[in-house]
């Protein structure tokens, strides 16, 4: 693989991946914390907010990635002037960021709540005859049960996450997928091994860590 | 035991077929059986067609509108087709970005490039260079009443350029203090700059004015003025076809003498009110 043993190129795969990790990291974080609290919203006793939960996700999930990123940098960045960091590589990741949570948010949040209907109805039942409230019910009783059935379908939700962030190159973010036209704009002749390595690369991260969320699923699963 | 064996047979066949699908943009192209060793002279003497590369989103140099493509560069495009023998209707015109054309160069994909296509030593490592048919130079385009007056008053500026471009490089190397934007096309930058979110958007000038002379941005723009690089426009072609390039130089300068290169300004960018330049033959590539 000449084309790798030149330092500068090597740098520009290095600096890919390095931005679709933290893509990846920003991304999950903001897509739980979201999904959760969507989650929350659909089995809530008040109608506004399962409207809001409801609405959110099926206008996200229902939405290319494309397009919300696009509208992230050209909407939100553009034309309504939302300007996170003056450093304009930083800006773009957290308008990548945005759109990714906002996106992955929305299957998230079907994800748990498919978890929260495994958790059997005695469980809230018995939690609210001692007295809990809906948040106690939910935070301590339904949710911890919901998580652990839900780690599988959580892992496929991130491995997607991760491929997706390569999406936040249309907005001029140097992730791997730029990287890799790079690459591949000054060597055309040797196309297909630079293919191979990026796709290899997302591969060989992405495989073991299907295989890890598998056995932590299993792990964690409630013995029922 | 049967319903494995068949998965992976079909597997197989999936696998096949993705590889071969893969592998049909690097041979011959179209695969009409014309070798990817040949040049353009014979495959134009042969088959009356060409696949020529241009840009589709420049103002003056190469916009398509529909299926039709007009400008300086699809002029050149023109003359060069029929200097070749091939008529108008067998040019099969290509969109190609500042980022595909060695790439489409290399696997066959275009015979030739037209697309403000600079002569510079990388490119010229994996492709061969016909022209230069004309000289353009580095510039910026920012709103009518910025400060900016040249790329030493950039720092820290926000700039927008194309990705893989010869300006995004040139800025990104001499220029690293700007904070450079890079996305797919100009008219994507042009758009950012109408809406200030960047400062400036750099390439050649003659690109710029092309955009500055946009109805919908009339007013709103205006070019530097100073150009910082001299960004010689050529003709791309495979590396190894040094026929094809000499046959391309001769066709150019025959163009110079016999009119058709100043008629092919004065129809595209010459609208602008700028004169025709002068194609100096004595610059032209040596074809090695």
């Amino acid at each position: 693989m000449n084309v790798f043993s030149d330092p500068a190129n090597f740098d520009v795969y290095v600096t890919g991946f390095l931005w679709i990790l933290k893509l990846t990291i920003g991304g999950t974080v903001g897509a739980l914390v979201l999904g959760v609290l969507l989650a929350a919203m659909r089995v809530s006793p008040v109608p506004v907010l399962r409207g809001f939960g409801a609405a959110w996700v099926n206008t996200f999930r229902n939405t290319p990635l494309t397009l919300i990123i696009f509208f992230c940098y050209f909407g939100l960045y553009a034309t309504l002037g939302l300007t996170i960091s003056d450093n304009l590589e930083r800006n773009n990741y957290w308008l990548g960021v945005i759109g990714l949570a906002v996106y992955t948010a929305a299957f998230v949040c079907e994800a748990i709540r498919s978890g929260i209907n495994t958790v059997p109805a005695g469980q809230a039942e018995a939690a609210r005859a001692i007295g809990m409230s809906f948040r106690q019910t939910l935070t301590m009783i339904v949710l911890p049960q919901a998580g652990r059935t839900v780690v599988a379908p959580l892992g496929s939700i991130f491995i997607a996450l991760a491929k997706n962030s390569t999406i936040v190159g249309t907005i001029g973010l140097a992730e791997s997928s730029n990287a890799m036209k790079e690459l591949i704009n000054a060597n055309g002749d040797v196309v297909i091994p630079i293919f191979l390595v990026f796709a290899g690369t997302f591969a060989a991260v992405l495989i073991p860590s299907g295989y890890a969320f598998g056995w932590l699923a299993n792990r964690l699963a409630v013995k029922r | 035991m049967r319903i494995t064996r068949l998965a992976a047979a079909a597997g197989a066949v999936a696998m096949a077929l993705a590889m071969a699908a893969c592998g049909g943009g690097d041979g011959d192209g179209d695969g009409t059986g014309s070798s990817s060793s040949s040049g353009v002279v014979d495959k134009a003497s042969k088959d009356k067609k060409l696949v020529i590369g241009v840009k589709a989103d420049q103002p003056g140099l190469g916009l398509q509108s529909g299926t039709t493509y007009t400008g300086f560069d699809i002029e050149i495009a023109k003359i060069l087709a029929k200097g070749l023998g091939v008529p108008e209707s067998g040019i099969e015109w290509k969109t190609t970005v500042s980022s595909n054309r060695e790439p489409f160069i290399q696997q066959g994909q275009v015979d030739l490039v037209v697309a403000t296509y600079t002569i510079n030593d990388e490119r010229k490592k994996v492709v061969n260079f016909g022209g230069p048919y004309y000289v353009a130079g580095q510039d910026l385009l920012v709103a009518a009443d910025s400060t900016i007056t040249g790329p030493e008053s950039l720092d820290g500026k926000k700039v927008c350029s194309v990705t893989g471009s010869t300006p995004a490089k040139r800025m990104q190397t001499d220029y690293p203090k700007a904070q450079l934007q890079l996305l797919d096309s100009y008219s994507k930058c042009v758009n950012l700059l109408a809406s200030k979110s960047v400062d400036a958007v750099t390439t050649d000038d003659i690109i710029l004015a092309g955009y500055a002379a946009q109805e919908q941005y009339a007013g709103k723009f205006k070019v530097v003025g100073k150009p910082f690089s001299t960004e010689p426009y050529g003709i791309g072609l495979k590396k190894t076809d040094t026929a094809g390039c000499n046959k391309i130089n001769e066709i150019l300068k025959a163009s110079a003498t016999d009119g058709s290169y100043k008629a092919a300004w004065d129809s595209t960018l010459g609208k602008s009110g700028k004169a025709a330049p002068e194609l100096d033959v004595t610059k032209l590539t040596n074809c090695s």
